[in-house]
Parts: structure tokens; C-alpha cells; sequence
């Protein structure tokens, strides 16, 4: 009777030290994002009018740990800054048949600040919805004479990195109504739709259990204002389409590939889903 | 020489004397920890920084020895206490040979 009372205690010791590590392994949920001391972020705001079953957005930095977000607050300790050099040397080099540079149309990375917040975006030349990627790739074969980057490599993410570290603060703003409804819609479709061997939808993860462990991960949002993000996973900067291949692939289906239109319009309802957030790239997430 | 080598340090632009300041350096490097295989199955040569120093006014501050296990791109974070103005010097050794040198000063009043 004595041991059978001595163990139940024992038991209810264990449970109090395991609530007590789980509280200190999420972050406090009220931090703000304030990067370099000046740049300050909206993490968290209310969710736009086409959202039905979300009332506030959250950026993915408010699920991470302490330590993962307060790499992201400083550009010396956020190593995703590291490409964003490389890409800020790539802007500025000559190159391909023409000898012309990235500057010789836009002059400074800094020129194009707010170009990421409004991307993916309706093309009125081309009538398609073109990611940022895409409008590099255009300049890059069009007005460089390059070949296109690969959409996810390395030149890529770097380049998007970049541009993306000139919008830092500015809140993300697509334009989902007029000829880019069409796109956003199927978007919509892909993001609600259930795929793969273990029929999951980004709903079923990234709407309906956002704030809960799927094992010993905690699941955010899915916002995609944080990219191109560095990863403490595979230590370097990954694409969104990456990211959104990553996950299609853990529902055990075959995935659209990067830079695909089922991608595209995934990526501009998923931005749409984070109008008013700031964008943060390049952000750090585990 | 490994590609895409690049040292950044940050150092206080001030500070007052006998200040404890915090010191950061971080360098790029792939950090080839020559366990790996390439495609063929032969394995790809070691290529790390295997030590990196610091040194104000020519005295020594710290003085690592990296090993295989250490990460792409090695952050160092380190405290010292700072008696006057002058320069601290970071340097990074290579495995190929390289020395990667940065330096800066700080004024103390």
C-alpha cells in the first residue's frame, strides 16, 4: 500500500518537471520582432477578410524556439545574411553576352525595396501570375542574355534573398482580386485539397492545428513572409517552393514541381493568407 | 583556396577601460569535414578552418583548434576586458594553408 502510494507520487513529480520544460521550450507568445534595433516586424496582426476560419495571423518566428529567434534579430548572428552578400556581389557583376550587371536598370538592391511585399503578381504582358523568381528570370534571359537560373538553386534563393532583405518591415501585400483571381483560386483549391497517402490538406497541419506538436515539432501558420528562409535544419537558405515540395512530400504524394503553376498559385494564396505581416526574409527557423 | 571565403568580425566602436565587451566573428566556409563520399564513393578531402585566433595589440586573446565536427560557416562568440584603445586582430588558418586575417579598432575612454 505504501509503495503503491510512493510510485503515484512519483508519477505526479514526473508530470509537473515534463509541463515545466514544455512551457520553456516555447518562446513567450507576446515577443516582438525587432531586427537590428530598428527594423520592427508585425508578427502577429489580424487575419485579411478572405480568411474564414482564422481570426489573427501569426508569423512562423512566433512558434520558434528563444534561441532560433533571437538569431533572426541581429544580421551578424542571422546566417541567411551570408548569401545575401553573395547575392548583393551578383547584383553588382557584368555578366553574360551583354556585359550588363543587375544595376546597370536597377542601381541599388535598395532600389527595389517593396518589390518582394507585392510578389506573386499579375503580369499584364505575359497575362500569367508571375513569382519573384519568374521576373528574375525574366531580366536574367531577356535583358542579361543568361540562362535562367534554376528556380530553387542556389543563384536563385540568393537573388530572392536579397530582394527580400531591401522589403524587411514592409507588410506584405498581394493583390488577389481582378485577372489573378483565377489563379488565387486554384490556389486556394490546392491549399484545402487532401493529398497523398496520409490525405492531408496544408489545412489539416497549418489551419487546424497550428500551436500543436506534430511530434516534436511545433506547427506554425504556414506564412511565407519569412522567405527565402535559413534553416537550422540543413544550415542553408531554402526556397518557398522547396518548402512547399518538403511538405507535399510528408503527405506521401508526388509533388508539382518548383516553379510549376499548381506552385505559383499555391505561393500567391499562401502569401494572401499573410497580408499584413511583414516581410522578414531572410528569416531563421528550425 | 576554399570559394566564397569570407571573414566578418564585430568589435564595440567604444567602449570605457577595463570594459568587459562581447566579440563576434564569423567566416564562410563549407567546412569539408572529409567524412563524406562523393558520387563515385571516393572520399572528399578534409577542407576546415582548423584555428582561429585573436589577438589585441599583439597580445593573445583566444586561441581555438577546430576539429571535423565543427559547422559550415563557424561562429565564434567570445567576452574580453579591454585596458586601452587599439586593434583586435581575427585570423582564421585554413587547412590548404590560407590565412584569412580582419581587423578592428576600438577607441576606449
Amino acid at each position: 500500500m505504501i509503495k503503491r502510494a510512493l510510485t503515484g507520487a512519483v508519477c505526479v513529480a514526473t508530470l509537473v518537471a515534463g509541463a515545466f520544460v514544455g512551457m520553456n521550450a516555447v518562446a513567450d507568445e507576446h515577443a516582438n520582432l525587432i531586427v537590428n534595433g530598428e527594423i520592427e516586424m508585425v508578427v502577429r496582426t489580424e487575419a485579411p477578410e478572405h480568411m474564414e476560419n482564422v481570426d489573427t495571423i501569426y508569423s512562423g518566428w512566433v512558434y520558434r524556439a528563444t534561441e532560433t529567434q533571437a538569431l533572426q534579430m541581429d544580421d551578424f548572428d542571422n546566417p541567411g545574411m551570408l548569401w545575401v552578400d553573395q547575392a548583393a556581389e551578383y547584383f553588382e557583376t557584368a555578366q553574360g553576352p551583354e556585359g550588363r550587371s543587375c544595376q546597370d536598370c536597377h542601381e541599388s538592391p535598395e532600389a527595389l525595396a517593396g518589390v518582394r511585399a507585392v510578389y506573386p503578381k499579375w503580369d499584364e504582358e505575359r497575362g500569367v501570375v508571375q513569382t519573384l523568381e519568374n521576373q528574375i528570370n525574366e531580366c536574367a534571359t531577356e535583358r542579361m542574355g543568361l540562362e535562367p537560373l534554376k528556380y530553387t538553386g542556389s543563384e536563385m534563393v540568393n537573388m530572392s534573398a536579397l530582394l527580400a532583405s531591401v522589403s524587411r518591415g514592409m507588410p506584405i501585400n498581394v493583390a488577389i482580386d481582378g485577372p489573378a483571381r483565377e489563379t488565387w483560386e486554384l490556389g486556394k483549391e490546392l491549399y484545402y485539397q487532401r493529398t497523398g497517402q496520409l490525405e492531408l490538406s496544408c489545412a489539416n497541419c497549418h489551419e487546424d492545428n497550428y500551436g500543436n506538436r506534430i511530434r516534436s515539432d511545433m506547427l506554425s501558420q504556414g506564412q511565407i513572409n519569412g522567405f527565402p528562409v535559413y534553416r537550422l535544419k540543413n544550415a542553408k537558405l531554402n526556397a518557398v517552393h522547396s518548402r512547399f515540395k518538403g511538405c507535399v512530400r510528408d503527405t506521401r504524394a508526388q509533388t508539382y514541381a518548383p516553379g510549376s503553376a499548381e506552385f505559383v498559385a499555391l505561393e500567391l494564396y499562401l502569401a494572401s493568407r499573410g497580408n499584413g505581416l511583414s516581410v522578414e526574409g531572410p528569416s531563421v527557423r528550425n | 583556396m576554399a570559394e566564397n571565403v569570407k571573414p566578418r568580425v564585430r568589435v564595440p566602436r567604444t567602449a570605457s577601460a577595463g570594459e568587459v565587451i562581447t566579440l563576434k566573428a564569423l567566416i564562410s566556409h563549407k567546412m569539408e569535414s572529409g567524412q563524406r563520399k562523393d558520387g563515385d564513393g571516393n572520399t572528399i578531402p578534409r577542407s576546415i578552418i582548423n584555428r582561429f585566433t585573436c589577438d589585441f595589440n599583439g597580445e593573445n586573446i583566444i586561441d581555438a583548434t577546430f576539429g571535423g565536427a565543427v559547422s559550415t560557416n563557424p561562429f565564434m562568440e567570445f567576452e574580453a576586458k579591454v585596458p586601452e584603445s587599439g586593434t583586435f586582430l581575427f585570423t582564421w588558418y585554413d587547412d590548404d594553408g590560407s590565412v584569412y586575417e580582419e581587423s578592428k579598432e576600438i577607441a576606449v575612454s
